[in-house]
């Protein structure tokens, strides 16, 4: 049950709503989430959601570093427990 | 024309009035302590510094406990050791010519929250169709009723209202009051501020954005403001109401002034609803304000009331005010946060700390800021770390800044002071 | 700040539209808006019409980011600044951002937003709470938002007086441009039509419980018997007079006069009123008294009065005592459109300003509607059909529950 860049688009457009100023659609996975116009409580809401529907713990010293889409699926997909 | 503070109560973490409040103060103690509220399992922050308010012992009818949401009973008994203080003659004089500012910024969710469960059947029925609302209920709905309760209370038939600006409220409250009183509206203002957030909604709400302290293991020192191993606020709750006079009213009726109100501002960083950007301009810009009116410079300032709430952004943020505003005399005056003992009760706050410069300016005594042991290089100012300090003050500055981008300042000056 | 306030711009979402044109048509058509409640099934509780916005698409006019984190509430609100600032033909990008400000009224906050998430900590876990509940259901989020939207770091506030909170805030307002501040947005918006919003109004005991939308609220009427709750409001652009005529703005009038008073209310409070309740009025009149003193003007002065219109018979009667006591039996003509869109809390005072500016704007009073047996014939109520009229100053009154009196002077 991996987290792909789709399921993230679906996450962040839901919990976040979404920004015509941003396109989601493109090549967005190193881009930063401050750049797409997702703000820190957007970035914290998307974060919470993950860690609920993917049960993987995403402390706070560590969700510091995850600012673009790539970095997080990165450490969600490397600390799933499996099914 | 000045603003005069002739009477003070509070009701604080720890035991109600102002001299437990001050004891507690000056003492270095911390009010933090494991939620009893509720059972707090399951939050990630489960501590808050509460009230040991018992409303038959404070005085306050049975009536009064079942009706009234806990935000508006602390205010109501604040209020009424604030004028018993004052001496004022209730009876006397022209009841529209009194009114009523009260800060609070999330209302009666205490009574709000207590009300849904049944009603919603633990949250399973969207449209409410179980149990019986309390008659009470709307009163809940709409926080001007706190001010209307305080009103009531005391007879005030002036100008009355209720402001809610989140986390300044507590200092706007009194601001709107001084213009209230210097426009010529009224000649007395009660005003001041109250809240009661200890419920499971506005604690899971700030676990939610992780701005509450997890410390749950260390209570008495999860408070730790401009320590650099702070973790976030812990919640509180209170009230702090005074009694305001124009100051040359006051004399005349040989009332008590512990402080002269001096001067109030207030702007907004318009920047993000609860994110700071670390210049801190825009409070420096309310307190430059504020001193213009007080018509003070940074030098005259003794002691400086924080907002220190113990966010990691927050004490960065309002250092950089700090010397942005005073200059290098922000590295001489003494700076101490008060939520270091008696946790950050929201709206009421504002109010809480500007009861605490008033009994500074009468005692000469600043308060310290508690668990601080470890400085953080950026914040790098004399924060009175634990101990409090035996201090001639004759002027303060009280800051505040909260969600939504408010940013206020008060400045408060011993009776009769001129530069 | 020499001389008045000026009011350059106006933005209604109401009941009766979304924009100042499609609201005042629809005024003056004397089409009420009242209707059942249908964004939830109300059958079952003993109310069923009431003021909503129709047309209101709150994606359409603000950013999808800024929906998700804010209740509707603040979405009226937000969108209401917009349309005030646009009338104005105000940038707040040209402006010094520490001269302009944000006051609004607020009632009950983000009810519906706070509904929801209180629904998913009870049902699911605290866990579950988003990150938003913390910025959209408390009292300043609206002017929080209106503030960061736009730039503006004056001094911003938020004022609560329920009902009457709406003509404070105008008044806090004039009270920063004399500060020195030199454009403030303020006004108010009110949106409690969800499931607690409406169980909790209800326990006031003053809500109609007709079902008809033609006879549920008839201020002034015989047959009074509660009111309808309404939703939405309206926002404006006030100004430093010197300011306005600089940038060559067009004013719709100034606010010439304020006055607010407090009613100590009997027992049983704050639930529904006993039989006996029959306030006498003091306080509105002291707050009439005041406002009038403010302007400068006596009653023969005021050309229409805006009322309150409670439609509680006993608030009712209070009120026309006050209104015959100051201006003498049918003495000066009034109006309650708000019959068309039932009451707005802290949206209802801010609704009838911009009914009077625009009532001053072209020199005509608009229509009370169904209300067909008056109970006072010492009151000229203004009829179901707009009434033209040389109009110089205005009185509007509101009153909040729990006591709250407020009056405000409008003039050209």
């Amino acid at each position: 049950m991996e987290l792909t860049l789709a399921d993230l688009r679906r996450i962040m457009r839901g919990c976040a709503g979404a920004d015509e100023s941003a396109d989601l659609d493109g090549d967005i996975a190193q881009v930063p989430f401050a750049d797409l116009g997702y703000d820190s409580l957007a970035v914290l809401e998307t974060t919470s959601r993950i860690e609920k529907e993917y049960g993987v713990r995403i402390p706070d010293e560590v969700a510091a570093d995850l600012d673009r889409p790539a970095a997080l699926l990165e450490y969600v997909n490397g600390n799933l427990t499996g099914v | 024309m000045s603003v005069a503070v002739t009477g003070i109560g509070v009701v604080a973490p720890g035991e109600p009035g102002v001299k437990p409040y001050w004891a507690m103060l000056t003492s270095g103690r911390t009010a933090t302590r494991r939620i009893t509220a509720f059972d707090p399992a399951g939050l990630r922050s489960q501590l808050a510094a509460e009230c040991d308010f018992d409303a038959e012992r404070e005085g306050l009818t049975d009536a009064e406990a079942t009706r009234m949401d806990r935000s508006a009973q602390l205010a109501v008994v604040a209020m009424r050791e604030a004028v018993r203080d004052s001496g004022l003659d209730v009876d006397g004089g022209d009841p529209y010519r009194t009114g009523v500012s009260i800060g609070c910024a999330v209302g009666a969710t205490v009574g709000l929250e207590q009300q849904y469960v049944p009603l919603s059947d633990h949250g399973r029925d969207w449209l409410m169709r179980s149990a019986t609302p309390a008659p009470h209920l709307y009163g809940y709905m709409v926080p001007s009723t706190i001010a209307a309760e305080v009103a009531r209370a005391y007879g005030a038939r002036g100008p009355v209202g209720l402001v809610s600006t989140g986390c300044t409220s507590g200092l706007d409250a009194v601001g709107h009051a001084m213009r209230q009183i210097t426009g010529g509206a009224a000649d007395v203002m009660i005003a001041g501020a109250t809240d009661a957030p200890i419920s499971p909604i506005t604690m899971a709400c700030f676990d939610a954005i992780k701005a509450t302290s997890p410390d749950n293991d260390r209570p008495e020192s999860a408070s730790r403001p401009f320590d650099r191993d702070r973790r976030g606020f812990v919640m509180g709750e209170g009230a702090a109401v005074f009694v305001l006079e124009r100051t040359d009213r006051a004399r005349r009726r040989g009332a008590h002034v512990y402080a002269e109100l001096a001067g109030y501002a207030s702007r907004s960083n318009a920047y993000h609803m609860t994110g700071l950007k670390p210049d801190g301009r825009e409070m420096a810009e309310a307190i430059r304000v504020a001193m213009d009116r007080a018509r003070i410079g940074a030098t005259d300032i003794g002691y400086v009331n924080a907002h220190g709430s113990g966010t990691k952004q927050n004490d960065r943020h309002e250092t950089a005010a700090f010397k942005r505003a005073l200059g290098p005399h922000a590295y001489d005056v003494p700076v101490s946060s008060i939520k270091s003992m008696i946790g950050h009760s929201l709206g009421a706050i504002g109010s809480l700390e500007l009861a605490a410069c008033a009994l500074t300016i009468e005692h000469g005594v600043v308060p310290p800021t508690a668990n601080l042991h470890t400085r953080d290089p950026e914040c790098d100012l004399d924060y009175v770390p634990r101990t409090a300090r035996e201090c001639d003050v004759d002027v303060v500055l009280s800051v505040g800044s909260g969600f939504g981008g408010f940013q206020s300042a008060v400045v408060m000056t011993a009776p009769g002071w001129r530069r | 700040m020499n001389g008045a306030p000026v009011f350059t711009g106006v933005g209604v979402v109401a009941p009766t539209g979304v924009g100042t044109g499609a609201h005042w048509s629809a005024v003056l058509a004397g089409e009420g808006a009242l209707a059942p409640v249908d964004r939830f099934d109300v059958s079952g509780y003993p109310v069923g019409v009431a003021g909503l916005v129709r047309g209101f698409d709150a994606g359409a006019c603000l950013p999808g980011r800024l929906v998700v984190q804010t209740d509707h509430w603040t979405h009226m609100g937000l969108a209401a600044a917009d349309l005030a600032l646009d009338d104005a033909g105000a940038d707040p990008a040209e402006l010094s951002e520490f001269d302009l400000g944000v006051t609004t009224a607020s009632s009950s906050g983000g009810t519906e937003f706070g509904q929801h998430e209180m629904e998913r900590l009870w049902a699911q876990g605290p866990g579950h709470v988003t990150v938003y509940q913390s910025i959209a259901w408390f009292y300043a989020a609206t002017t929080g938002q209106i503030s960061i939207r736009h730039g503006m770091r004056g001094r911003c506030g938020v004022l609560a007086a329920e009902q009457a909170g709406g003509l404070d805030a105008l008044a806090a307002a004039r009270g920063d441009l004399r500060d020195g501040a030199r454009l403030i947005v303020t006004g108010g918006t009110d949106a409690s039509l969800c499931p607690y919003g409406l169980v909790a109004q209800i326990t006031s005991g003053l809500l109609s419980p007709c079902a008809d939308a033609d006879r549920a609220y008839l201020p002034f009427d015989v047959r009074a018997g509660g009111y309808c709750p309404g939703e939405g409001g309206a926002m404006f652009v006030l100004e430093d007079p010197e300011s306005a005529r600089a940038r060559g703005a067009r004013a719709y009038g100034r606010l010439t006069g304020h006055g607010a008073t407090f009613d100590p209310q009997p027992d049983p409070w704050p639930g529904p009123p006993a039989p006996s309740y029959a306030p006498s009025g003091e306080g509105l009149w002291r707050a009439v008294e005041i406002a009038l003193d403010d302007a400068g003007l006596a009653p023969a002065d005021i050309d229409v009065v805006f009322a309150d219109a409670s439609g509680v018979p006993a608030a009712d009667r209070a009120e026309c005592r006050v209104i015959r006591t100051v201006f003498g039996p049918r003495g000066v003509p009034v109006t309650a459109p708000k019959t068309m869109t039932g009451r707005l809390y802290a949206g209802g005072a801010p609704l009838d300003v911009a009914s009077a500016l625009l009532a001053i704007r072209d020199q005509v009073i608009p229509p009370t509607i169904n209300v067909t047996e008056p109970a006072d014939a010492g009151i000229d109520l203004v009829g179901a059909v707009p009434r033209e009229a040389r109009i110089r100053h205005a009185l509007v009154l509101a009153r909040g529950h729990g006591g709250f009196n407020s009056a405000a002077v409008l003039s050209a």
